[in-house]
């Protein structure tokens, strides 16, 4: 197959996608130009509005990067947002034994640790369940978001409650001194960017460069094929869902502590399943996924600006993120089927 | 329908599967076609049934000539093949099969006609039965009464009997001397001597596409035949197999019935010998495959047990190697090239690939494969996939077990093929293969076992056999005195 001509997908997938937005915006009557202009735009205005967008990003940069290697080992690990909420209530679970007095620094290593090793348990038993019953991880998955979710709500409403009530705004937050220091006025802390981009670049070096990248491919392209070449096929596959979980896990402990200094009812918030549209998008092209994550954050967060300044639903940017994912698909197969002849 | 075949020719590439045939196929007959796998007996049932065209030649049917361009035109002048594996929907009951597959099902009384053919023919199908659930030789049924319900004037019949049971195969030549009888024509074609003798009027032998002889009113004496069918290369036969000497048991078979959903067999007792090569004998789909997979341990024997190096088999072994016959699904990986597959076999931490690359030449260099080392292996052809697995099977393997080793090699290249796999024999490898040229099984082989029949033969010594005696055996004669 010719990569030149396949990697015009993008390209063409986003003209594709721009143009029906504006279908949708003119049928009702909205202007298209300003509409994008502010989708495109709205969340790199302000110094705020970009550390917002950081703090999109950096989630999102995690669970596409941990995906990119559950893709890799051909596992749909649509449990993603489960694993994210478990490590928020995890690392959750650490943060509430601090007193005053207590090492800042440990604490924080001891809740992304936790939180890390709870996303990893968590895409463990669909990974296992996946190689060894036999069931399929894309329900398995979905079926323990439930679960995940249900934890995290029983925790807000009932043993960490807010004294007095309980809240849908969460627990009772953080003590100051637990939250990640952040960047002048804004809401953006230089740990979560700088972990997620560190997360990306091992996933990138370890699938690429290292013989358990090779062998986690070879398994997601054939596990028959793999065994036959002496590759622990089912191990490889199980290890690629539990780093997948990690980093959904060590995502949501740092959601916690960098952004809402609490545990909140809707930790995952869909981040979960943007970065499955990343990881559907780049194909197992892992150079893809830093761009890709900056644009979703982009789009998120300026559709935010939309009713402020133009009265337009947020919802603009679902439907082009959506039509984009839709737009890459079909462009990859009528290409690929046009190299075919 | 008379059917005139005259110089037909038809070649693959470099390989001329038909090459001038002519034969003429009367009305109101069964039709023997016989001769070895690759003799290009389905070349030229597929060019009758549409599915080729020839190069050269022309097909007249009751005199007139005729154009077979496509399947769907050639059931238009009334030809249906009945294919070795019918596709049918498996979820549909036999008569929604049969309506589905016939344009304006409304017009013709279906079920009726069903229950007619179903009651004439003998069969004891039940329309309501879902064709997922029923054996393979009641879905060849369906498919008969299909055609005849179509109006089909020729009926192909390419190894009709493989994977039926006993009774079925009597079932289904009654079938077809009834459908001779009410005047249609009916091609049989085989590579079981006996069945031509019971069940046909004539019978035209194929030898590496061309027609050997003429076609000839049976009965025909069956030396005369096989001699049309082999031709005199058992005399040409190597002195190569038998040079290696047994060195203690690999594994040891003790009353093992094994079973999937084509075929049950057993019991079988046996051992296979260390340092050998082992030949597995027997028409295709008579469970060389399932006997393969077994001594893998990727299937488990029904019951009776299998002992691999003194210790039970119940799960596979890795460090053995199975090369499937269908290379690009369990064989190798489609969208990888060679040099990370040799990254795959020889571990390191880091994927350099800068030894991976140089051992990738090298093994291109010593399999004579027509690739380079960067090439996803699903862009080769298959020959050189073929290679290319061989090539990749693990140093350390001390058991290689193949089917069809060299189907699709050119005769270079099996030679080559071969003289690797007895090179790791000489260093205490055990091979066992399955092939469907017997030639072959009888060059390299030092011990061979016959499959036939639901049953395995004991493991008879190659020296002391023929390529003629190894295919009586494999058509059942004489099969008895070396069962086990």
């Amino acid at each position: 197959m010719n990569t030149i001509r396949l990697a015009r997908a993008p390209l063409y997938a986003i003209i594709v996608s721009i143009l029906l937005t504006t279908v949708v915006l003119t049928t009702t009557n909205a202007d298209p130009v300003a509409a994008f202009t502010v989708l495109f735009s709205g969340a790199l205005t302000t110094p705020s509005r970009l550390a917002d967008m950081i703090m999109l990003a950096s989630p999102l940069l995690l669970c596409a990067a941990g995906l990119s290697i559950s893709f890799a080992a051909g596992q749909y690990n649509l449990g993603i947002e489960g694993q994210m909420t478990v490590g928020g209530v995890a690392a959750m679970a650490v943060l509430r034994l601090y007193t005053e007095g207590d090492s800042v620094v440990l604490l924080w290593l001891g809740a992304m640790c936790v939180g890390t090793v709870a996303g990893a348990c968590w895409a463990g038993i669909v990974a296992i369940l996946k190689q060894y019953a036999r069931v399929s991880e894309i329900f398995v998955g979905l079926g323990l978001n439930f679960v995940a979710l249900g934890i995290s709500l029983y925790m807000v409403f009932g043993p960490w409650k807010r004294p007095g009530v309980a809240s849908m705004s969460g627990t009772e937050p953080l003590a100051d001194s637990l939250w990640l220091p952040v960047l002048g006025n804004t809401r953006a802390t230089v740990v979560t960017p700088l972990i997620a981009i560190g997360v990306l670049a091992l996933v990138w070096w370890f699938l690429r460069a290292t013989q358990w990248g090779l062998e986690v491919r070879a398994s997601g392209l054939s596990q028959a094929a793999s065994q036959r070449l002496g590759v622990p096929a089912i191990r490889r596959t199980i290890q690629a869902m539990l780093v997948c979980g990690g980093a959904a896990g060590i995502a949501g402990a740092l959601q916690v502590l960098g952004v809402y200094h609490a545990l909140v009812p809707n930790l995952a918030s869909g981040i979960g399943f943007m970065g499955l549209l990343v990881a559907l998008l780049i194909n197992a092209d892992i150079r893809f996924v830093a761009p890709l994550v900056v644009l979703f954050a982009v789009l998120t967060s300026g559709s935010i600006q939309l009713p402020l300044s133009l009265s337009i639903d947020s919802s603009v940017s679902g439907v082009f993120q959506g039509f984009l994912v839709l737009a890459m698909i079909v462009a990859r197969a009528l290409l690929a089927r046009k190299e075919r002849g | 329908m008379h059917i005139s075949i005259r110089n037909l020719r038809k070649a693959f590439g470099p390989v001329v599967a038909n090459n001038d045939i002519s034969v003429d196929f009367a009305a109101g007959q069964i039709h023997g076609i016989l001769g070895e796998n690759g003799a290009g007996k389905s070349t030229l049932m597929k060019i009758l049934a549409g599915m080729y065209s020839a190069d050269r030649g022309d097909i007249a049917i009751d005199g007139r000539i005729v154009l077979l361009g496509a399947p769907k035109r050639a059931l238009q002048v009334g030809i249906g093949m009945v294919g070795q594996d019918p596709l049918d929907i498996p979820v549909f009951t036999i008569l929604e099969n049969i309506s589905a597959g016939i344009r304006l099902a409304g017009q013709i009384p279906v079920a009726e006609s069903f229950d007619h053919w179903n009651s004439v023919l003998g069969f004891e199908l039940d329309p309501r039965a879902h064709i997922g659930h029923i054996t393979v030789g009641q879905r060849q049924q369906v498919e008969i009464i299909r055609l005849l319900i179509t109006g089909s004037q020729l009926f192909i019949l390419d190894e009709p009997t493989t994977g039926i049971t006993a009774a079925q195969i009597d079932a289904l030549f009654v079938a077809l001397r009834t459908i001779a009888n009410a005047g249609k024509t009916v091609l049989f074609v085989t590579h079981k001597l006996d069945e031509v003798a019971t069940l046909c009027d004539t019978v035209s032998v194929l030898r590496g596409g061309i027609l050997v002889g003429e076609q000839a009113q049976m009965p025909v004496p069956r030396e005369q035949i096989l001699q049309a069918m082999f031709g005199e290369r058992n005399a040409l036969i190597a002195t190569q197999s038998g040079q290696h000497h047994p060195n203690g048991t690999v594994w040891k078979l003790t009353d093992v019935f094994m079973h999937d959903a084509q075929i049950a067999f057993g019991p079988i007792t046996t051992t296979i010998a260390a340092g050998q090569i082992v030949g597995l004998a027997g028409l295709e789909g008579s469970g060389q495959t399932l006997f393969l997979r077994h001594l893998a341990g990727m299937q488990l024997p029904h019951s009776g047990s299998i002992v691999f190096a003194d210790t039970p088999l119940r799960a596979p072994r890795y460090d053995n190697v199975f090369l499937p016959a269908d290379r690009l699904h369990e064989g190798i990986i489609p969208s990888m090239n060679l040099v990370e597959h040799v990254q795959l076999l020889h571990r390191h931490l880091l994927a350099t690939g800068q030894t991976s690359r140089e051992k990738a030449i090298q093994l291109i260099a010593d399999y004579n494969i027509k690739a380079t080392p960067d090439m996803p292996l699903q862009l080769l052809s298959g020959g050189n996939q073929q290679r290319a697995m061989l090539a990749l099977i693990p140093d350390t393997a001390r058991v290689i077990l193949l089917e069809h080793p060299t189907r699709g090699l050119d005769a270079y290249s099996a030679e080559a093929i071969w003289q690797r796999l007895q090179e790791r024999c000489a260093r205490g490898a055990t091979v066992v293969f399955f092939s469907a040229d017997l030639e072959e099984v009888i060059r390299y082989s030092d011990a061979v076992l016959v499959f036939f029949g639901g049953s395995v033969s004991r493991v008879l010594d190659c020296d002391a056999l023929s390529e003629q005696a190894l295919a009586r055996l494999i058509g059942g004669v004489g099969f008895a005195e070396v069962a086990q």
